[in-house]
Formats: structure tokens, sequence, C-alpha cells
């Protein structure tokens, strides 16, 4: 029984967590003991998953809690306080979890034609990847990529959509440091 | 008589010399140049069936041949309602008086004969008029799966003998396919004759491709592909499809090409370290070649029609420009003042013209201009218009079009340099980067 109540409050605490950040929460791991014939006159006992976002060594907590993009200005590659500030907690990270390599990738929105876009990205991609290297990382595990204004993540022809999408995304995967 | 025709053309002018009897012994000419437009009216009865069970392929010939020229915008056909007698038959006496009372300024008749898998057309032109013939009567014969190509064949003839220009219907322009949400487009590099029949498909859908560009003798097409994950320059034979990759160094992204004038090099941009130059490839050795040196974006260059110059975009000034370099690389010059941005310059293949992408105030145009950057004429304006392509003769532009907000989609249209007829050019799924390739022997 102590087990039980133990489990009760420790989903308590995620069911709260769960209301601020819905999304972070997959139902799909959720058990219902109450399927199984359940504690008669007893609290209803779940169990799901631990966030992998909250584990620092995932690549959750890298892309969510740290922050894996930053965004620019109209046609500019230049790093907004803000962006140095994600990308102080990537370069700390990587520091930490060396056995992964990353690709800045770098867009644009759409305004602008397919090939300055292309080479738009490719510029903001460094600004990444230079500024990266400035905290320490060794050049040999960050590559780039630019995809110009193929891959936008919000799709309306509005500035809302525009800011989303000129940016520099890290990604990370556990690689051979070469 | 072509250097008339070579000269800068701002509009057309359909000029007649020969509206009369009296003037009989003037020839039917179409001049392209300054002036008002009017469209030549011309009669197409159908071409007759030579032989049984021909009668659809002749039809179908006749139809393309007219929207050929109606396509144009300098020819308008004659409704056959209007006609107040027909052929007798292909070779028989021309009653000119019944072709200039309904105003047929030039008639065409011709036959069709299908035989097993063979198709046979044969075709005369008249100027009314002077109750003449326009050159000689001329015959195509090919296998019937080729009909649009004989059709496009004999418009071009037509068109050639009033204009005084070669044709561009005996065509093909390679494009990028576009399907899906704007978020997650699927695009394949696709070939089409110039008026959108006969869609194939050269690469599938599995990554991003860019930016076809087809060799002058339309035997290859470069194009920019993320298959190995970042971009890099394929080459594609287009009879067998085969393909391979321009050599290109860990780290750095190549995309951009075109091809010189005879085939041999590929020009293209190569980002390195952030930095977006020109470079040059020798395509039968290997050998690189680096044209610009600068910390700016130099992207999108195109040959001049001899080879010797490079028109290209920088934005070494603080915002995107032309500019044209010698073809060995050199101190470049800006040729582009206007206000706005501008970006994919294309050498006309008459090498008079320059047509680029212009943005500005938040709009799109296509636009023109002479090589030394003076008569910038705008061709199209939108949302998003970019990417020109000419013509063979260099009379018209096709580009792709993308349409505003979340379900934008992008079109193919074409436009006349002189900013008219512009027209949706149709294709199954959407269409963007078209290169337009030679016209077809």
């Amino acid at each position: 029984m102590k087990h039980i109540i133990k489990a009760a409050l420790l989903i308590g605490v995620l069911t709260l967590s769960a209301c601020t950040n819905a999304d972070r929460f997959g139902d799909g791991n959720t058990v219902d003991l109450n399927a199984n014939g359940g504690f008669p006159g007893g609290s209803d006992v779940n169990q799901s998953s631990l966030d992998p976002s909250q584990n620092p060594a995932s690549p959750q907590f890298f892309s969510q809690t740290i922050g894996d993009r930053v965004l620019f200005a109209v046609d500019t590659s230049t790093l907004t306080a803000q962006g140095r500030a994600t990308l102080d907690g990537q370069a700390g990270w990587l520091a930490t979890n060396s056995d992964y390599l990353a690709v800045i990738e770098g867009h644009a929105d759409e305004q602008g034609t397919r090939e300055y876009n292309l080479a738009l990205g490719a510029r903001r991609a460094n600004a990444v990847r230079e500024y990266l290297i400035s905290k320490g990382l060794p050049s040999s595990r960050i590559r780039t990529v630019s995809y110009g204004k193929e891959r936008p993540l919000a799709v309306c022809s509005a500035e809302t959509c525009y800011s989303q999408n000129r940016r520099a995304v890290t990604i990370i995967s556990i690689g051979q440091n070469s | 008589m072509m250097t008339k025709f070579m000269t800068f053309l701002a509009a057309i002018m359909i000029a007649f010399a020969n509206v009369g009897p009296a003037q009989a012994q003037e020839p039917l000419r179409l001049t392209l140049r300054d002036g008002v437009i009017e469209a030549l009216p011309f009669a197409l009865p159908a071409f007759q069936a030579e032989v049984a069970g021909s009668e659809q392929m002749a039809a179908d010939i006749s139809r393309v041949i007219a929207e050929d020229l109606n396509g144009t915008g300098l020819f308008r056909q004659i409704p056959s309602s209007a006609f107040i007698s027909s052929p007798a038959g292909f070779g028989s006496p021309i009653a000119f008086a019944d072709w200039r009372a309904v105003n047929a300024q030039a008639l065409v008749v011709g036959a069709v004969a299908v035989n097993g898998g063979q198709v046979t057309v044969k075709f005369r032109l008249y100027d009314v008029f002077s109750g003449a013939e326009m050159g000689e009567g001329l015959q195509f014969a090919g296998t019937t799966d080729g009909w649009r190509r004989m059709a496009h064949k004999v418009a071009d003839v037509v068109y050639s003998r009033i204009t005084g220009e070669s044709g561009y219907f005996d065509s093909r322009v390679v494009y990028i396919a576009e399907s899906g949400p704007k978020d997650d487009r699927a695009k394949r590099v696709a070939i089409m004759d110039y008026d959108g029949a006969n869609v194939q498909y050269l690469t599938d859908s599995s990554t991003i491709v860019l930016a076809p560009r087809f060799s002058p003798n339309g035997d290859r097409i470069l194009y920019t592909s993320y298959e190995s994950g970042f971009p890099r320059i394929n080459i594609l034979d287009v009879a067998t499809v085969a393909r391979q990759q321009l050599g290109t160094a860990e780290g750095e992204m190549a995309f951009s090409p075109r091809f010189s004038r005879d085939g041999r090099q590929v020009i293209y941009s190569l980002a390195n370290g952030g930095n977006t130059d020109i470079y040059r490839t020798d395509l039968a050795t290997g050998q690189n070649t680096r044209l610009t040196n600068t910390p700016a974006i130099e992207t999108a260059p195109s040959f001049s029609p001899d080879g010797n110059q490079i028109v290209f975009e920088s934005d070494r000034s603080g915002s995107q420009q032309l500019y044209i370099m010698p073809a060995n690389g050199g101190e470049p010059q800006r040729i582009s003042f206007g206000n706005g941005r501008y970006g994919t310059p294309v050498w006309s293949p008459r090498g008079d013209l320059i047509a680029f992408t212009k943005q500005q105030s938040g709009r799109f145009h296509i636009g023109v201009m002479r090589t030394d950057g003076t008569e910038e004429r705008l061709l199209t304006s939108s949302f998003l218009d970019e990417g020109p392509t000419w013509a063979p003769n260099g009379r018209v532009i096709m580009f792709g079009r993308e349409t505003q907000g979340a379900d934008g989609t992008t079109s193919l249209y074409s436009v006349d340099i002189t900013g008219r007829n512009l027209r949706r050019v149709t294709t199954p799924q959407g269409g963007s980067d078209p290169s337009w390739g030679p016209l077809q022997r």
C-alpha cells in the first residue's frame, strides 16, 4: 500500500506538469490500473514514462529545454542576444555530451529568390557554427547545410510566419568524431 | 534582313506592305519590333485525312498547329464557321478571293496520312493577298507517338516564314514538378514539351531537387539535389536518365549550376564557411577554377552566348544587384541600378538582353534589361515571380509563379519580352524553375 501511495504522489506531480506542458507527455504511455480490476474503494493509480526532456543527457533536453534553434532578422545572419544565449546552452550541452555531432540547418523565409536564400541560409548556419566553435567546440563536430526557403516551418505569407522560418536549427546525432 | 530583327525589341508591330492587290508583289511579313499590336489573322482549315482512319490524327495535328500560332499572341486563327469555302483537297487550286473575303492574311493547308505506326504530315503556306505560296510545301514523317512534334514543326515553319525568325514550338522545357503542402513540398525534375504536354519525371520525390538547367544541345540536365544530405550538383543524361555528381569537397554546398554554351563547362555557386562564390568546373578534366572571391553572396551565374562573359548576382554593394565579369573572372561591372533587389540573371540567346527577377516593395517581377543595364522593363508583377528562362529564339520568357498564403501553389507562366501575352503553362502538378531547351532537330 505504501508503494501505491508513493506512485500516486508521483503521478500527481507529473499530471500537474502535464497541465503546463501538454504536448510533452504522451497519452500512449499511460497505464490505467483500473482497467485490470483496480483497487476497490481505493484511489486511481496511473503509470507514465518519465519525460525524456527532463533528462539533461537526452536529445529532447537539448532540443526542448535548451532550444535547438535561433532566429534572425530579415536578410541578416547576425546572432541576436537571445540567439547567443541559446547557443551558449547548446555549446555547454555539446561539450558535456561529446558523443554527439551537430548539423546546423540554415533557413530563410520565402521573401527572396531561391539561390540567394540558399546562400543566406548558408550564412546563417555558418554564423551558428562559428559561434559554437568560439565556445570551444571542435570544428570537426559541426557541419552546416542550407535549405534556403525550401523547408518553411510556418506556412503563412506574413511576418508571424516569416520570423519563425528565418532560423538556424541545430540537429544532433550520435556519431563518430572525425 | 536579320540584323533588323536583332535590334532591340520593345513591342510588336505587324507591318503589312501588301494590304491590297495593287501591292500584291510585296511578301507577307510580320515584323517584330516596336509599335502597335494587332494579331495577324490566319486560316487553317482542318488538315485533310489522306488515308481512311487518319481523321482523328489530322484533327489533332491541325489543332496543335493552331494552338502554337494562337499562343504566341502574334497570330489569330479565323474560326472555320466564317469560311466561305474549304480547299477541295491538298494540292487543289486555292480560291484566294474566298480567303480575302474573310480577311485571312495567311492560309495553311495540309494533309495527314497514318499508315500503321507511321504518320506523314504535309502542308503549304500561302500569302492570301498576293495569292502566292510562301516557301515550298514541306512534309514531315515519323512515328505516330511523335505526332505533336510534327505539328510543332509545321507551326515553327509557318512562324519562321512569316516573321523571318526561328520558331520555338518544337522544344522542351525541364522544370521542377511540385506537389504537397508548402512545408513538405515534394519536388521532382520533370521534362515536358514547351506547351506542357508529354510530361515525364526524371527523378523521384525522395529528396529535394532544385533548378534544373538544360545543356545547350538538350542532351544533359544539371540540377541541385539533397540526396547526400547536402546540396550537390548532379548531371543527368536525358536519354538514359543516368546521373553523376559534380565533385564537391566535404563541408561545401554546391548549387545554381549552368552549362557553358559548348556544354563542356559548368559554372555554379559554392558555399564554404558561410560564404558563397562562383566557380567553374571543366567536365573533361575536373579542374575547378574560382571566379569570384569576396565575402559577399555571389550566385546565379549565366554565360553570354559568345561565352566571353558571365552575368551573376552579388550583394557586395549591400543588396542583391547584377554584375557582368569576364568568363575567366576578373573585375565585374555592375549593371543594375534601379530601386529594389535584382537576382537570377539569364543572358538571352540573342545576346542583347538579360532577363532577371526583381524584388521591390514586397512584389516580385520578371524583367529584361540591355546588357549595359539600360532600358529596364518589368514584364510581370505578382506576389512571387522568379527564375526566368529564354525561349530558343529569345522572344518569350518562361518563369515560375507562387501564390500567396498557407495554401500557396506554384505554376509555370510564359510572357512575351514585350510584356504581352502572359499565359499559364498547364502542367499536371505545380511547377517552378523552368529551363527552356533548344529547338529540336
